[in-house]
């Protein structure tokens, strides 16, 4: 078919959810004004929250949540081994999420707090590529439609797919914010990766770095300035742990 | 007429969430009906435990991919009367203004993605694009409607990020509230469309007597606070939320079910409108008359109906919280405050029912203990007593299996069960 000047095949693509709000995948009923052209490049063949026809045969599957019992693992591992192209859709998927906060306390005194005298399968929160090798990570809380729009385009064009580098900050900067540090708050913008437009920081609400690590953050300095500028390291401690999209990098010293 | 039946459907299909419905006939008898959720539990309210009062809205809106303006204002609620903060009045009408956006992509989505396709014999949404392209447009200009003014005044329409404990972070912008008011007064004829569509289809004829329980604050149609009231003549204080909801498990399900003065109730829509009739604007009642429809109906199915009336109310009220907030100057936008101590009880009308979320503080200011009681969950107990009534019907009619199959899997629909968010 022809689609904005480029001749492709529909995308056969597919939605799965795991441990999450479903969020994601909602975002892609949004951006109504091009929602009819977005699904013009789709040949949904599985993507049970909107449509009860279900096949199998797909090349790409999108999945969305974090992986916290058996039953999802097995699922995971079933559509792995079908999809050509398995992209890892949205911050829990990615990284965890704020489903991973869980992991902090442990399992059966969660379970015994939320089902009293009730057993309820559940294990510690993991990432998708934890399990199973992940083609594309589109990260976000929830995913950027206008960037997951891009992104599908080059796929349905084999044109080259990537992230933004650069951190949150270059877009904030560009919509002509004060710095939330200038207001004295800690936002993790100058190591979160760009692409979501700066949408928290226009709102004036600390970015919690729901996109991970931009490319080559430097953690240490970003300590020292938050400890210059005398700023809660508890409060860092608690931003940066709210996705656990952070890992590897967190273990900063007060 | 002496059959055997089973149905077993895994994951039921066009609702958010997982969730299986199973239900076995023998010798024409019907032993079981069975509304099964299996979602995976998450464990919000374990997660909130030691995170600072100011996060917790940021975390909690996560429960649901739908209704995050919602859960982030239960929080705010429930925080802001534990710690006796009074929000400036800005922030109350453009709070109110961000529910209104929310419930109407929730119904806009529900209505036409979700429910659409089971009246025109369809799978999904997709075909409805080439076989009613009207009704698709107008669904999708209504939906879209609803997300900007989510944008407007919260910043972003899933996962808020200016409604905040003491107010708000920013406020809307004067240019965009007029922009927002010129797009709703141009999408009136999508949803004059949208009753029009509505108004032709065969309603499922069901009635099963239940209580319907809803929020209640006598002067507006009820969305942020208030006290809570049920068709049974039950009338408690926000605060009491315990008393009302009464919740409990089941081994077979991971969302967790409430019960107030019979077996089952029902909180949403149709709950709204049978308690709150009186509060609805004019326009939304001359909508109501033309679908014959009246405070207290029984049928489950009516609440798609209710959902479209709402959203005529919507449209009415955004329009008028929108002027007044144009008459403001938009600079008071947050109370201080100190962190407190205390415990209190927020409860929203979430566009499928009462949310309620309760919340205790420490002197530091890091909650210590949440408990939120969803509205599918109060919802569970009702929709598993349906299934087994309209089963029995069907049966009774001599439906085949197929007409009954599609029969249950509508009458779940129309609760709208937000699944992942009963099971956080």
């Amino acid at each position: 078919m022809k689609h904005w000047g480029f001749t492709f095949e529909k995308l056969k693509i597919a939605s799965f959810d795991f441990t999450c709000c479903e969020g994601c995948q909602l975002q892609l009923a949004n951006r109504e004004s091009t929602l009819i052209d977005f699904l013009e490049l789709l040949d949904i063949r599985n993507f049970r929250e909107l449509s009860s026809e279900q096949f199998d045969d797909y090349d790409i599957a999108l999945i969305e949540g974090s992986i916290s019992r058996q039953d999802e693992v097995e699922r995971l591992q079933a559509i792995r081994r079908q999809a050509k192209t398995l992209i890892a859709f949205g911050t829990c998927a990615c990284f965890g999420g704020v489903n991973s906060l869980k992991n902090k306390f442990p399992l059966n005194e969660s379970v015994a707090e939320v089902y009293p005298g009730m057993q309820v399968e559940t294990m510690a929160v993991r990432k998708i590529s934890d399990l199973v090798k992940v083609d594309l990570s589109i990260p976000g809380c929830p995913v950027n439609k206008e960037e997951v729009e891009r992104l599908m385009v080059n796929l349905a064009t084999g044109s080259q797919v990537t992230l933004p580098k650069h951190p949150v900050c270059f877009e904030c900067k560009a919509q002509l914010n004060t710095c939330l540090f200038e207001l004295g708050e800690i936002c993790l913008g100058p190591i979160t990766r760009g692409g979501c437009n700066a949408v928290c920081t226009t709102g004036k609400t600390p970015c919690l770095g729901c996109r991970g690590p931009s490319e080559e953050i430097n953690m240490p300095a970003f300590v020292e300035l938050v400890k210059e500028r005398e700023l809660s390291l508890d409060d860092l401690q608690e931003k940066i742990a709210f996705y656990n999209a952070f890992e590897g990098f967190s273990n900063h010293e007060a | 007429m002496k059959r055997d039946y089973c149905l077993d459907i895994r994951h039921l299909t066009r609702v958010e969430g997982h969730a299986n419905i199973s239900i076995t006939v023998k010798e024409g008898k019907l032993l079981d009906a069975r509304w099964a959720v299996v979602e995976t539990p998450r464990f919000f309210e374990v997660m909130v435990k030691g995170m600072s009062a100011e996060r917790v809205p940021f975390l909690t809106s996560r429960i649901c991919g739908i209704c995050s303006i919602s859960h982030a204002l239960a929080s705010i609620r429930a925080l802001e009367r534990a710690m006796k903060i009074e929000p400036p009045v800005v922030a109350e009408t453009t709070r109110l203004l961000a529910m209104h956006g929310e419930t109407l992509q929730s119904h806009a989505l529900h209505l036409f993605f979700l429910v659409a396709p089971d009246f025109t014999g369809d799978g999904s949404v997709l075909p409805l694009i080439t076989s009613h392209p009207d009704l698709v447009k107008a669904g999708l200009r209504i939906k879209e409607l609803g997300n900007e003014i989510s944008t407007v005044s919260a910043g972003r329409c899933t996962h808020p990020v200016s409604l905040v404990v003491g107010g708000l972070s920013k406020a809307p912008e004067k240019q965009q509230l007029l922009k927002l008011r010129t797009m709703i007064l141009e999408s009136k004829p999508a949803l004059d469309t949208a009753c029009s569509f509505f108004r032709t289809l065969k309603i499922p004829e069901f009635k099963r007597e239940t209580e319907f329980i809803s929020l209640c604050n006598g002067s507006r149609y009820p969305s942020i606070g208030g006290s809570i009231i049920s068709t049974d003549g039950v009338k408690r204080d926000e605060n009491e939320y315990l008393l009302m909801t009464n919740e409990y498990s089941r081994d077979f399900s991971t969302s967790k079910f409430t019960r107030l003065s019979r077996e089952s109730s029902v909180a949403g829509a149709l709950a709204r409108f049978n308690n709150n009739y009186d509060l609805l604007h004019p326009k939304a009642k001359e909508a109501a008359a033309s679908f014959a429809f009246q405070p207290v109906c029984h049928n489950p199915f009516m609440n798609n109906i209710a959902q479209l009336i709402e959203c005529v109310h919507i449209l009415e009220d955004a329009r008028e919280l929108i002027d007044s907030l144009l008459d403001m100057e938009l600079q008071d936008i947050k109370t201080p405050y100190s962190p407190k101590a205390g415990s209190a009880t927020g409860a929203v009308e979430a566009p499928r029912g009462i949310l309620y979320h309760h919340m205790e503080t420490s002197d530091e200011g890091k909650v210590i203990r949440a408990d939120c009681v969803i509205p599918t969950t109060q919802n569970n107990a009702n929709i598993g007593y349906d299934l087994s009534a309209i089963a029995e019907q069907a049966l009774q009619e001599g439906k085949n299996d197929r007409e009954i199959e599609k029969l249950c899997e509508m009458v779940v629909r129309s609760y709208d069960p937000c699944i992942s968010c009963s099971v956080h």
